[in-house]
């Protein structure tokens, strides 16, 4: 293997694992104040045609992305106004979230499907991706606030009675969340795949959700989790091309069942359950109760 | 007494002009977008060719992103609850579930593409997308540099399997020492993956990606790389005009126009329909002239005329298996049986087919 090689597979791995390196990461912020957002997809589909039609109209890449980050802003405040204040539950508001998402952006993008643009290096948002992740690292766990966020997931009861506002906190994380997962959904329409297809994020927010629970709600393992699941990705299709005889499916797979037994090991420990997930995850915040 | 006839006349022409002039419903189940600009577009363009062709006397209905799932079932069934008389369904995955639906409504007519079992309504019909590969294969002969193909598969079924070995056998016979480098991805859609597979096949060397995936993220990839590359199942020479040779095209609207006129007359019987070049179902793009030697572009056409007239045939013997054993005679053709069940590589194809 000759050094090229090896620098080739090494960008295409860091190519393609950083959307769900965002996508989990703003995830993981979301559920570490005790929200479970499983509109995932559809914030990312939605980031993905709203950057992509904007730089089609505009042909400005600042702008296309700013608009993805606003549209990701307004499609996690919308569900953040259902499950905060109109106490809905987290789980069907957040699979409605998805299934608006889908709709919504297959809707907004139907004229633009098909024109073509030019892509944007992908290396800022490369570099950026493992910024943020150290970044929301040092804010969780070197942080006052971070802190505080961490203790509104935790027992949003104590928080409030320290006399912290348990709505505003959870309201901040979640559209940080939204706007993350947008900016995935933008970084794949504009320099992945640069185009606008029907679905094109393919199941990579489903991925991003399982990554946070893979990663036991720890920064850097979301990181590690995401480059596990893009290296196998791209080293299976390297063996591949390379002619060895291997079982394609299982590697296909591979990152599927690696976090399902993760899912499983935990599980099985009550006490790791509770050292890892934020105990107030998915649990409604009465005030004044 | 004249009053009354009239009425009665009038009444009947109503009656039995109204019911006469009820069109039928045609439904279509999509495995993804219309907008993916391969698979499911070109069925779609097929669809409204067959809408212009019948005019009033039918409607026609699609769903689109359908999984190759249990999901599949409740889609062809929704359609045939709501009284549609013929329905295609149009991936290959979509076989067990055609045939359970089938079952229950025996007054409605299933077409499913690319399959190989029939029932008294369940008609198959397919395209001959082989014959396209053949003279891909052999424009990727002439015009690889590396001697190396890239080659983005998508599931392990004969259909694909087929249009590798094309593919294979022409690039051979021009450049014996020719290489195909094979990823299979497992999806029919998935730009990103699609686009990984393409950039790790030109990080190894590649100079020519071939798809048989949906999107033209592949082709995008190549026309960044700077290398060449084929479109699938539409023209997407737009998308990457420095990288697109050409497309093989499928061309549905006449085969869908004529189906459901049969059901609109009542003269619909199932069977298994396998059409090529010669009866228009397969067109390849025109030839990329910018990139493509004229005496190419020539003999990419002469062999177009050879697939119509039957004088070329992308299977004919010798060919052998990976394990060096003969499997079309010399001078003879492959049959179809073993085409439809093609489950291995030629000879001089690394790796295996996924099992």
């Amino acid at each position: 293997m000759s050094i090229e090689l090896i620098i080739g597979i090494l960008e295409i791995i860091l190519i393609a694992t950083t959307p769900l390196v965002f996508a989990g990461i703003g995830e993981l912020v979301t559920e570490k104040s005790g929200v479970l957002n499983l509109g995932v997809e559809g914030m990312m589909l939605v980031g993905a045609v709203t950057a992509f039609v904007t730089l089609v109209i505009t042909g400005n890449y600042f702008f296309a992305f700013l608009i993805s980050i606003l549209s990701g802003v307004i499609m996690s405040g919308l569900f953040a106004i259902l499950v905060l204040f109109l106490m809905s539950n987290q789980i069907a508001t957040g699979l409605a979230l998805t299934i608006f998402g889908i709709g919504l952006s297959s809707m907004l993008g139907k004229e633009y499907i098909g024109t073509p643009i030019d892509g944007l290096s992908p290396w800022f948002f490369v570099i950026f991706s493992f910024v943020i992740v150290f970044f929301i690292s040092y804010f969780f766990y070197k942080t006052k606030m971070g802190l505080i966020l961490r203790a509104v997931g935790e027992s949003h009861n104590s928080a409030h009675a320290l006399g912290y506002s348990v709505i505003k906190i959870r309201f901040l994380s979640i559209l940080f969340g939204g706007s993350m997962c947008a900016l995935a959904g933008s970084y794949i329409s504009i320099c992945y795949a640069p185009m606008w297809q029907e679905g094109m994020t393919a199941g990579r927010g489903w991925i991003a959700l399982a990554l946070v629970v893979f990663a036991t709600w720890k920064p850097e393992r979301v990181l590690i989790g995401a480059y596990i699941f893009g290296g196998v990705t791209i080293l299976q299709m390297n063996l591949q091309a390379l002619g060895l005889r291997f079982p394609g499916q299982f590697f296909s797979m591979a990152p599927y069942i690696a976090t399902i037994v993760v899912l499983v090991l935990i599980s099985s420990n009550r006490l790791r359950i509770k050292l890892s997930a934020p105990a107030s995850l998915t649990i409604p915040f009465y005030k004044g109760r | 007494m004249i009053k009354f006839i009239t009425f009665i006349a009038t009444f009947l022409v109503f009656a039995f002009g109204s019911a006469k002039a009820e069109p039928k419903k045609v439904g279509f189940i999509y495995i993804g977008p219309p907008g993916d600009h391969g698979w499911t577009y070109m069925h779609d363009v097929g669809r409204k060719y067959m809408e212009s062709q019948l005019g009033d006397s039918i409607t026609s209905t699609y769903i689109e992103n359908v999984p190759e799932n249990a999901d599949a079932v409740r889609a062809i069934r929704k359609l045939a609850d709501s009284g549609h008389d013929l329905i295609f369904t149009t991936s290959f995955n979509y076989m067990d579930q055609t045939h359970e639906v089938a079952k229950d409504f025996p007054d409605v007519k299933f077409e499913h593409a690319t399959g190989y079992i029939q029932a008294d309504n369940v008609a198959t019909y397919s395209a001959r997308f082989y014959e396209g590969r053949m003279i891909e294969g052999h424009i990727a002969g002439h015009m690889s540099k590396t001697g190396t193909i890239g080659y983005i598969a998508s599931f392990p079924i004969p259909e694909v399997v087929r249009g590798i070995n094309a593919f294979y056998l022409a690039a051979a016979k021009v450049n014996p020492d020719i290489k195909m480098k094979i990823i299979w991805v497992f999806t029919w859609y998935d730009p990103g993956k699609e686009a990984d597979a393409a950039n790790t096949l030109i990080n190894q060397g590649a100079d020519i990606i071939v798809q048989h995936t949906d999107t033209y993220a592949p082709c995008q990839a190549a026309q960044k790389a700077g290398v060449f590359a084929f479109g699938q199942a539409s023209n997407q020479e737009e998308f990457c005009p420095d990288a697109h040779l050409t497309s093989i095209e499928d061309i549905w609207g006449p085969y869908y126009a004529d189906r459901a006129k049969a059901v609109v007359d009542g003269t619909w019987s199932s069977g298994d329909t396998w059409d090529g070049m010669d009866k228009g179902m397969v067109v390849m793009s025109p030839y990329n002239t910018k990139l493509m030697p004229a005496s190419l572009i020539q003999e990419a056409v002469n062999m177009e005329v050879g697939i119509k007239d039957g004088t070329l045939h992308p299977f004919t013997g010798p060919i052998y298996n990976q394990a060096g054993e003969l499997v079309v005679p010399d001078g003879e053709v492959a049959p179809d049986g073993m085409l439809l069940g093609m489950n291995f590589y030629v000879q001089g194809i690394d790796g295996e087919v996924p099992q």
